[in-house]
């Protein structure tokens, strides 16, 4: 008996613990909500949200539902953070390998670069690049054209938009190229470890993946035009641009501050995992006689990726969340346009900042779940 | 002399290529340093898009003859091996070099030859470059917000008497060196809690949360003095005793009304702000989550599946959701799960927020460190008849915190950059104060001095403490 009670008393008490903390929280929100009148209810969802969005992917107005405002706020977030991750990785891989190179003077700049943006606040950054610097820019009747055809201007960045006919063919053409890549791979592979034959499989991709959607073109009736953005004037001194993709500021300045930040602790990834792979593996390679790009690709880089890849799923799920920033430079995300607008005109305060915390929550939790999948996946097995 | 090869240089004609690579690539440089001091451009009877590549162009012949591998000139197989690997490396050397000497006039020019630092108006800001005047009239307001002028002497003592008492572990005799850690953990805290609580705001801000702290505090600093049979039961009443004791009998409300329990004033913390605000919250921020950290990062590691458990969904539940998120929660609504009359400070509700937030980041670190540990650790620890306890007081954590100082370090930095996040609650540090004073119908037009200004403050204070972990990783260092 007495074993037992060392075991449970803890838990027991710990339990305790946490069901009087929570039964007195959801007690108070009880008397309070009833007090001040408030009910307690998801079915303000389906009401009609009466404001509008200055941003938003899908159509959306006013007179749409609440739950509609949620999902345009969810995808702006998801817009953002896309386009921040594809930036920031590619310039945090750049930064890394430039922080090993040989050239001293690459390398001090990588470094400067890095512990520069590194030690400053995002907010602030966010702030700087959007009340600062961005604010220096032309007006639209000055801006210059970019390649003739964009426009970079206070009010934003207007690009031409792309024009489809046919799009459904041209994009099954391109998942039809994507899966005999994946094929030919597979069969690549099987024809190396049976018969030791190699296969130039990374020409042919580049071939189907370049001919199929061309085909699309010629024989598959697809046509593609642009649309350029046009100066029009709306009044003596007021200019805006009509047709194209129009990119506001509040999503370049959040886009290129996020990048910038994110970048830095990737690069720092990056390095960590190029330097962890042991000297005398490339070594070894280069003795069993592998040419420097086999060395790279056979030996360094799945040794490489292993270490790098969790630590920078990381960093994509911190700039996923560092994304809700948006609110102080009124880019309409999650946070702005749900936790923020929405929660003033209902009142409804448990409800939306319990569904934007769940919201963050199960983005977060997937991507971790997968990312414990890739690294069992992944994982060296030894023999 | 044998015959001078120009595309392939070698050892043989080895004075004439120095010679005429040092030249053409003093050329270069000298072509972008006189166009961008003196704004000359000593190449413009060429043709513009020539002009514009000449210096790269001259520069990268000049760096392909100075290429010689093994030359026997110490300085020059330096800067070969340096700058000068391939033909790659010096465009790229080469570019570096352009960017910086291109960006130097006008960085300096911003910063000092153009800008106006004297006088009180904006009328002095009249030059193309930073209106440092701007940043001298705001800097009361950057540095303590909203807090009254006259006042500001409390803040200023409070701080430095904080660092000083600090400080204290770099003077300890050997004789005290023992109890450095207890006066860290428990009494420095509680010091400055006192300072702020009583010093800087001068009022009943924290009401029942501050009784709280000074009767945990006080217990705790009595508990070292209670024999370990008794322990258990004083921690189980003193507390709560000490608590009612201070509430109802010592400090009752009456006595705390505004400005009757000393003669200072009583500034609200919506009133507090700039950089002391963003120290005031990384220090009780950095206390705070230090220990709650700890703790969780233990639960997770426990062997009892409920503590576990728990341990587990509070740490994934506040890594997983953005610190605004919890901000706007404890704004919005915290005040909902609270009794109605029960008042509990902005600034507090923003402290016990983000300490919660950092902790869950503290603990995940904190359990790289125990699980790095090898099983020989906590088996030798057992063997020697130590409890559970005593095992990670004396054993175990020692040596895992040894091995997470550069990782708490980086939590810690990611605290004190995340402090300007309290706008959301309407609580306004120097970025908030800087956005505050850009909307001045004085003062507008200044965005950039103030941004650069803040980056300049945070990134020193980031720095230094990135540069301070790393010599106490190098200081604890030991081989294993």
């Amino acid at each position: 008996m007495n074993f037992k009670l060392k075991d449970i008393g803890p838990q027991l008490m710990t339990v305790i613990a946490v069901v009087l903390v929570f039964g007195f929280f959801t007690y108070n929100a009880q008397v309070n909500m009833e007090s001040r009148g408030i009910d307690f209810g998801y079915g303000f969802l389906s009401q009609e949200s009466s404001f509008d969005v200055q941003f938003s992917l899908i159509e959306y107005d006013g007179s749409h539902s609440y739950f509609r405002a949620y999902l345009v706020g969810l995808l702006n977030t998801i817009l953002v953070s896309v386009i921040g991750i594809i930036f920031a990785t590619v310039l945090g891989v750049i930064v890394g390998i430039a922080r090993l190179s040989p050239n001293y003077l690459i390398n001090k700049f990588a470094a400067f670069y890095v512990e520069f943006f590194r030690n400053i606040p995002l907010l602030l950054q966010i702030f700087f690049w959007y009340f600062a610097a961005l604010r220096a820019l032309p007006l639209p009747q000055d801006a210059e054209a970019m390649f003739g055809v964009s426009f970079l201007t206070i009010k934003g960045l207007y690009v031409p938009a792309f024009i489809w006919q046919n799009f459904n063919i041209f994009f099954y053409s391109v998942v039809a190229a994507i899966i005999a890549i994946i094929v030919i791979r597979i069969h690549a592979k099987k024809l190396q470890e049976t018969q030791g034959k190699q296969t130039p499989v990374l020409l042919i991709s580049i071939g189907l993946i370049l001919i199929l959607p061309l085909l699309s073109f010629l024989i598959g009736g697809v046509r593609l035009s642009f649309e350029v953005p046009v100066l029009k004037q709306l009044a003596t001194t007021s200019f805006i641009y009509e047709g194209g993709v129009s990119l506001p500021p509040e999503l370049i300045a959040l886009a290129l501050s996020l990048s910038l930040y994110t970048a830095t602790f990737i690069a720092e990834c990056v390095r960590a995992g190029i330097q962890g792979v042991g000297k005398g593996q490339k070594e070894a390679a280069a003795s069993i006689g592998l040419t420097p790009n086999q060395v790279l690709k056979l030996v360094v880089m799945p040794q490489a990726l292993r270490i790098i890849i969790p630590p920078t799923t990381n960093q994509y799920l911190n700039l996923t969340k560092n994304s809700s920033l948006a609110a102080a430079i009124a880019y309409p995300d999650l946070v702005l346009v749900f936790a923020g607008t929405a929660l003033m005109q209902t009142g409804k305060a448990i409800e939306i900042v319990s569904i934007t915390m769940f919201t963050y929550l199960s983005l977060s939790i997937s991507i971790s779940i997968l990312m414990n999948w890739y690294n069992k996946k992944i994982a060296i097995t030894e023999k | 002399m044998s015959k001078i090869n120009f595309l392939r240089p070698d050892k043989s004609n080895l004075y004439t290529f120095l010679y005429l690579g040092s030249f053409l690539f003093f050329i270069s440089v000298l072509d972008v340093l006189l166009n961008s001091f003196f704004s000359l451009n000593i190449t413009a009877f060429l043709p513009g898009f020539l002009s514009f590549l000449l210096p790269l162009i001259l520069g990268f012949i000049g760096l392909y003859f100075i290429r010689i591998e093994l030359s026997g000139i110490k300085q020059l197989d330096l800067l070969n091996k340096h700058i000068n690997t391939n033909n790659f490396n010096a465009i790229l050397s080469l570019l570096i070099i352009f960017i910086v000497l291109k960006s130097i006039p006008p960085i300096a020019s911003w910063f000092f030859v153009d800008a106006s630092f004297a006088g009180d108006s904006k009328d002095v800001c009249t030059g193309s470059g930073a209106c440092w005047t701007y940043i001298k009239v705001w800097m009361r307001r950057f540095m303590y917000g909203m807090y009254p002028n006259g006042e500001q002497w409390r803040i200023n003592l409070s701080f430095i008497a904080l660092a000083l008492l600090g400080s204290v572990g770099y003077f300890a005799t050997d004789r005290f060196k023992k109890y450095l850690t207890l006066y860290y953990v428990v009494i420095y805290p509680f010091i400055a809690f006192l300072f702020i609580f009583f010093f800087i705001s001068g009022g009943p801000v924290f009401f029942d949360f501050s009784y709280g702290i000074i009767a945990a505090i006080l217990s705790i600093i009595i508990g070292f003095f209670i024999p370990s049979k008794f322990k258990f039961y004083y921690f189980l009443i003193v507390p709560l005793a000490l608590y009612v004791l201070l509430k109802y009998f010592i400090f009752y409300e009456e006595l705390v009304e505004l400005g009757k329990l000393d003669g200072l004033n009583w500034v609200e913390t919506g009133a507090w702000g700039g950089l002391s605000l963003t120290f005031i919250i990384s220090f009780f921020c950095l206390i705070f989550c230090f220990p709650i950290g700890m703790a969780f990062a233990l639960g997770r590691r426990s062997g009892f599946p409920l503590i576990r458990y728990i341990s587990i969904g509070f740490i994934e539940f506040w890594r997983g959701v953005p610190l605004i998120t919890v901000l706007f929660m404890s704004a919005v609504m915290f005040p909902m799960f609270l009794p109605a009359d029960f008042f509990i400070d902005k600034l507090v509700r923003c402290i016990i927020a983000i300490s919660l937030f950092e902790a869950a980041y503290v603990a995940e670190v904190i359990r790289g460190g125990l699980q790095a540990l090898p099983r020989g650790q906590y088996e030798a620890a057992k063997s020697l008849g130590m409890g559970y306890w005593r095992m990670h007081i004396f054993v175990i954590l020692p040596q895992a915190l040894k091995l997470v100082i550069p990782g708490i370090a980086n939590t810690f930095l990611a605290l004190v950059k995340d402090t300007p996040l309290i706008f959301v609650v309407g609580l306004l540090e120097i970025v908030g104060m800087l956005n505050l004073a850009k909307t001045n119908p004085e003062w507008l037009g200044f965005a950039m001095e103030g941004y650069v200004f803040a980056a300049i403050i945070f990134w020193i204070i980031c720095y230094a403490m990135s540069k301070y972990s790393y010599n106490l990783e190098q200081k604890y260092k030991t081989d294993r």
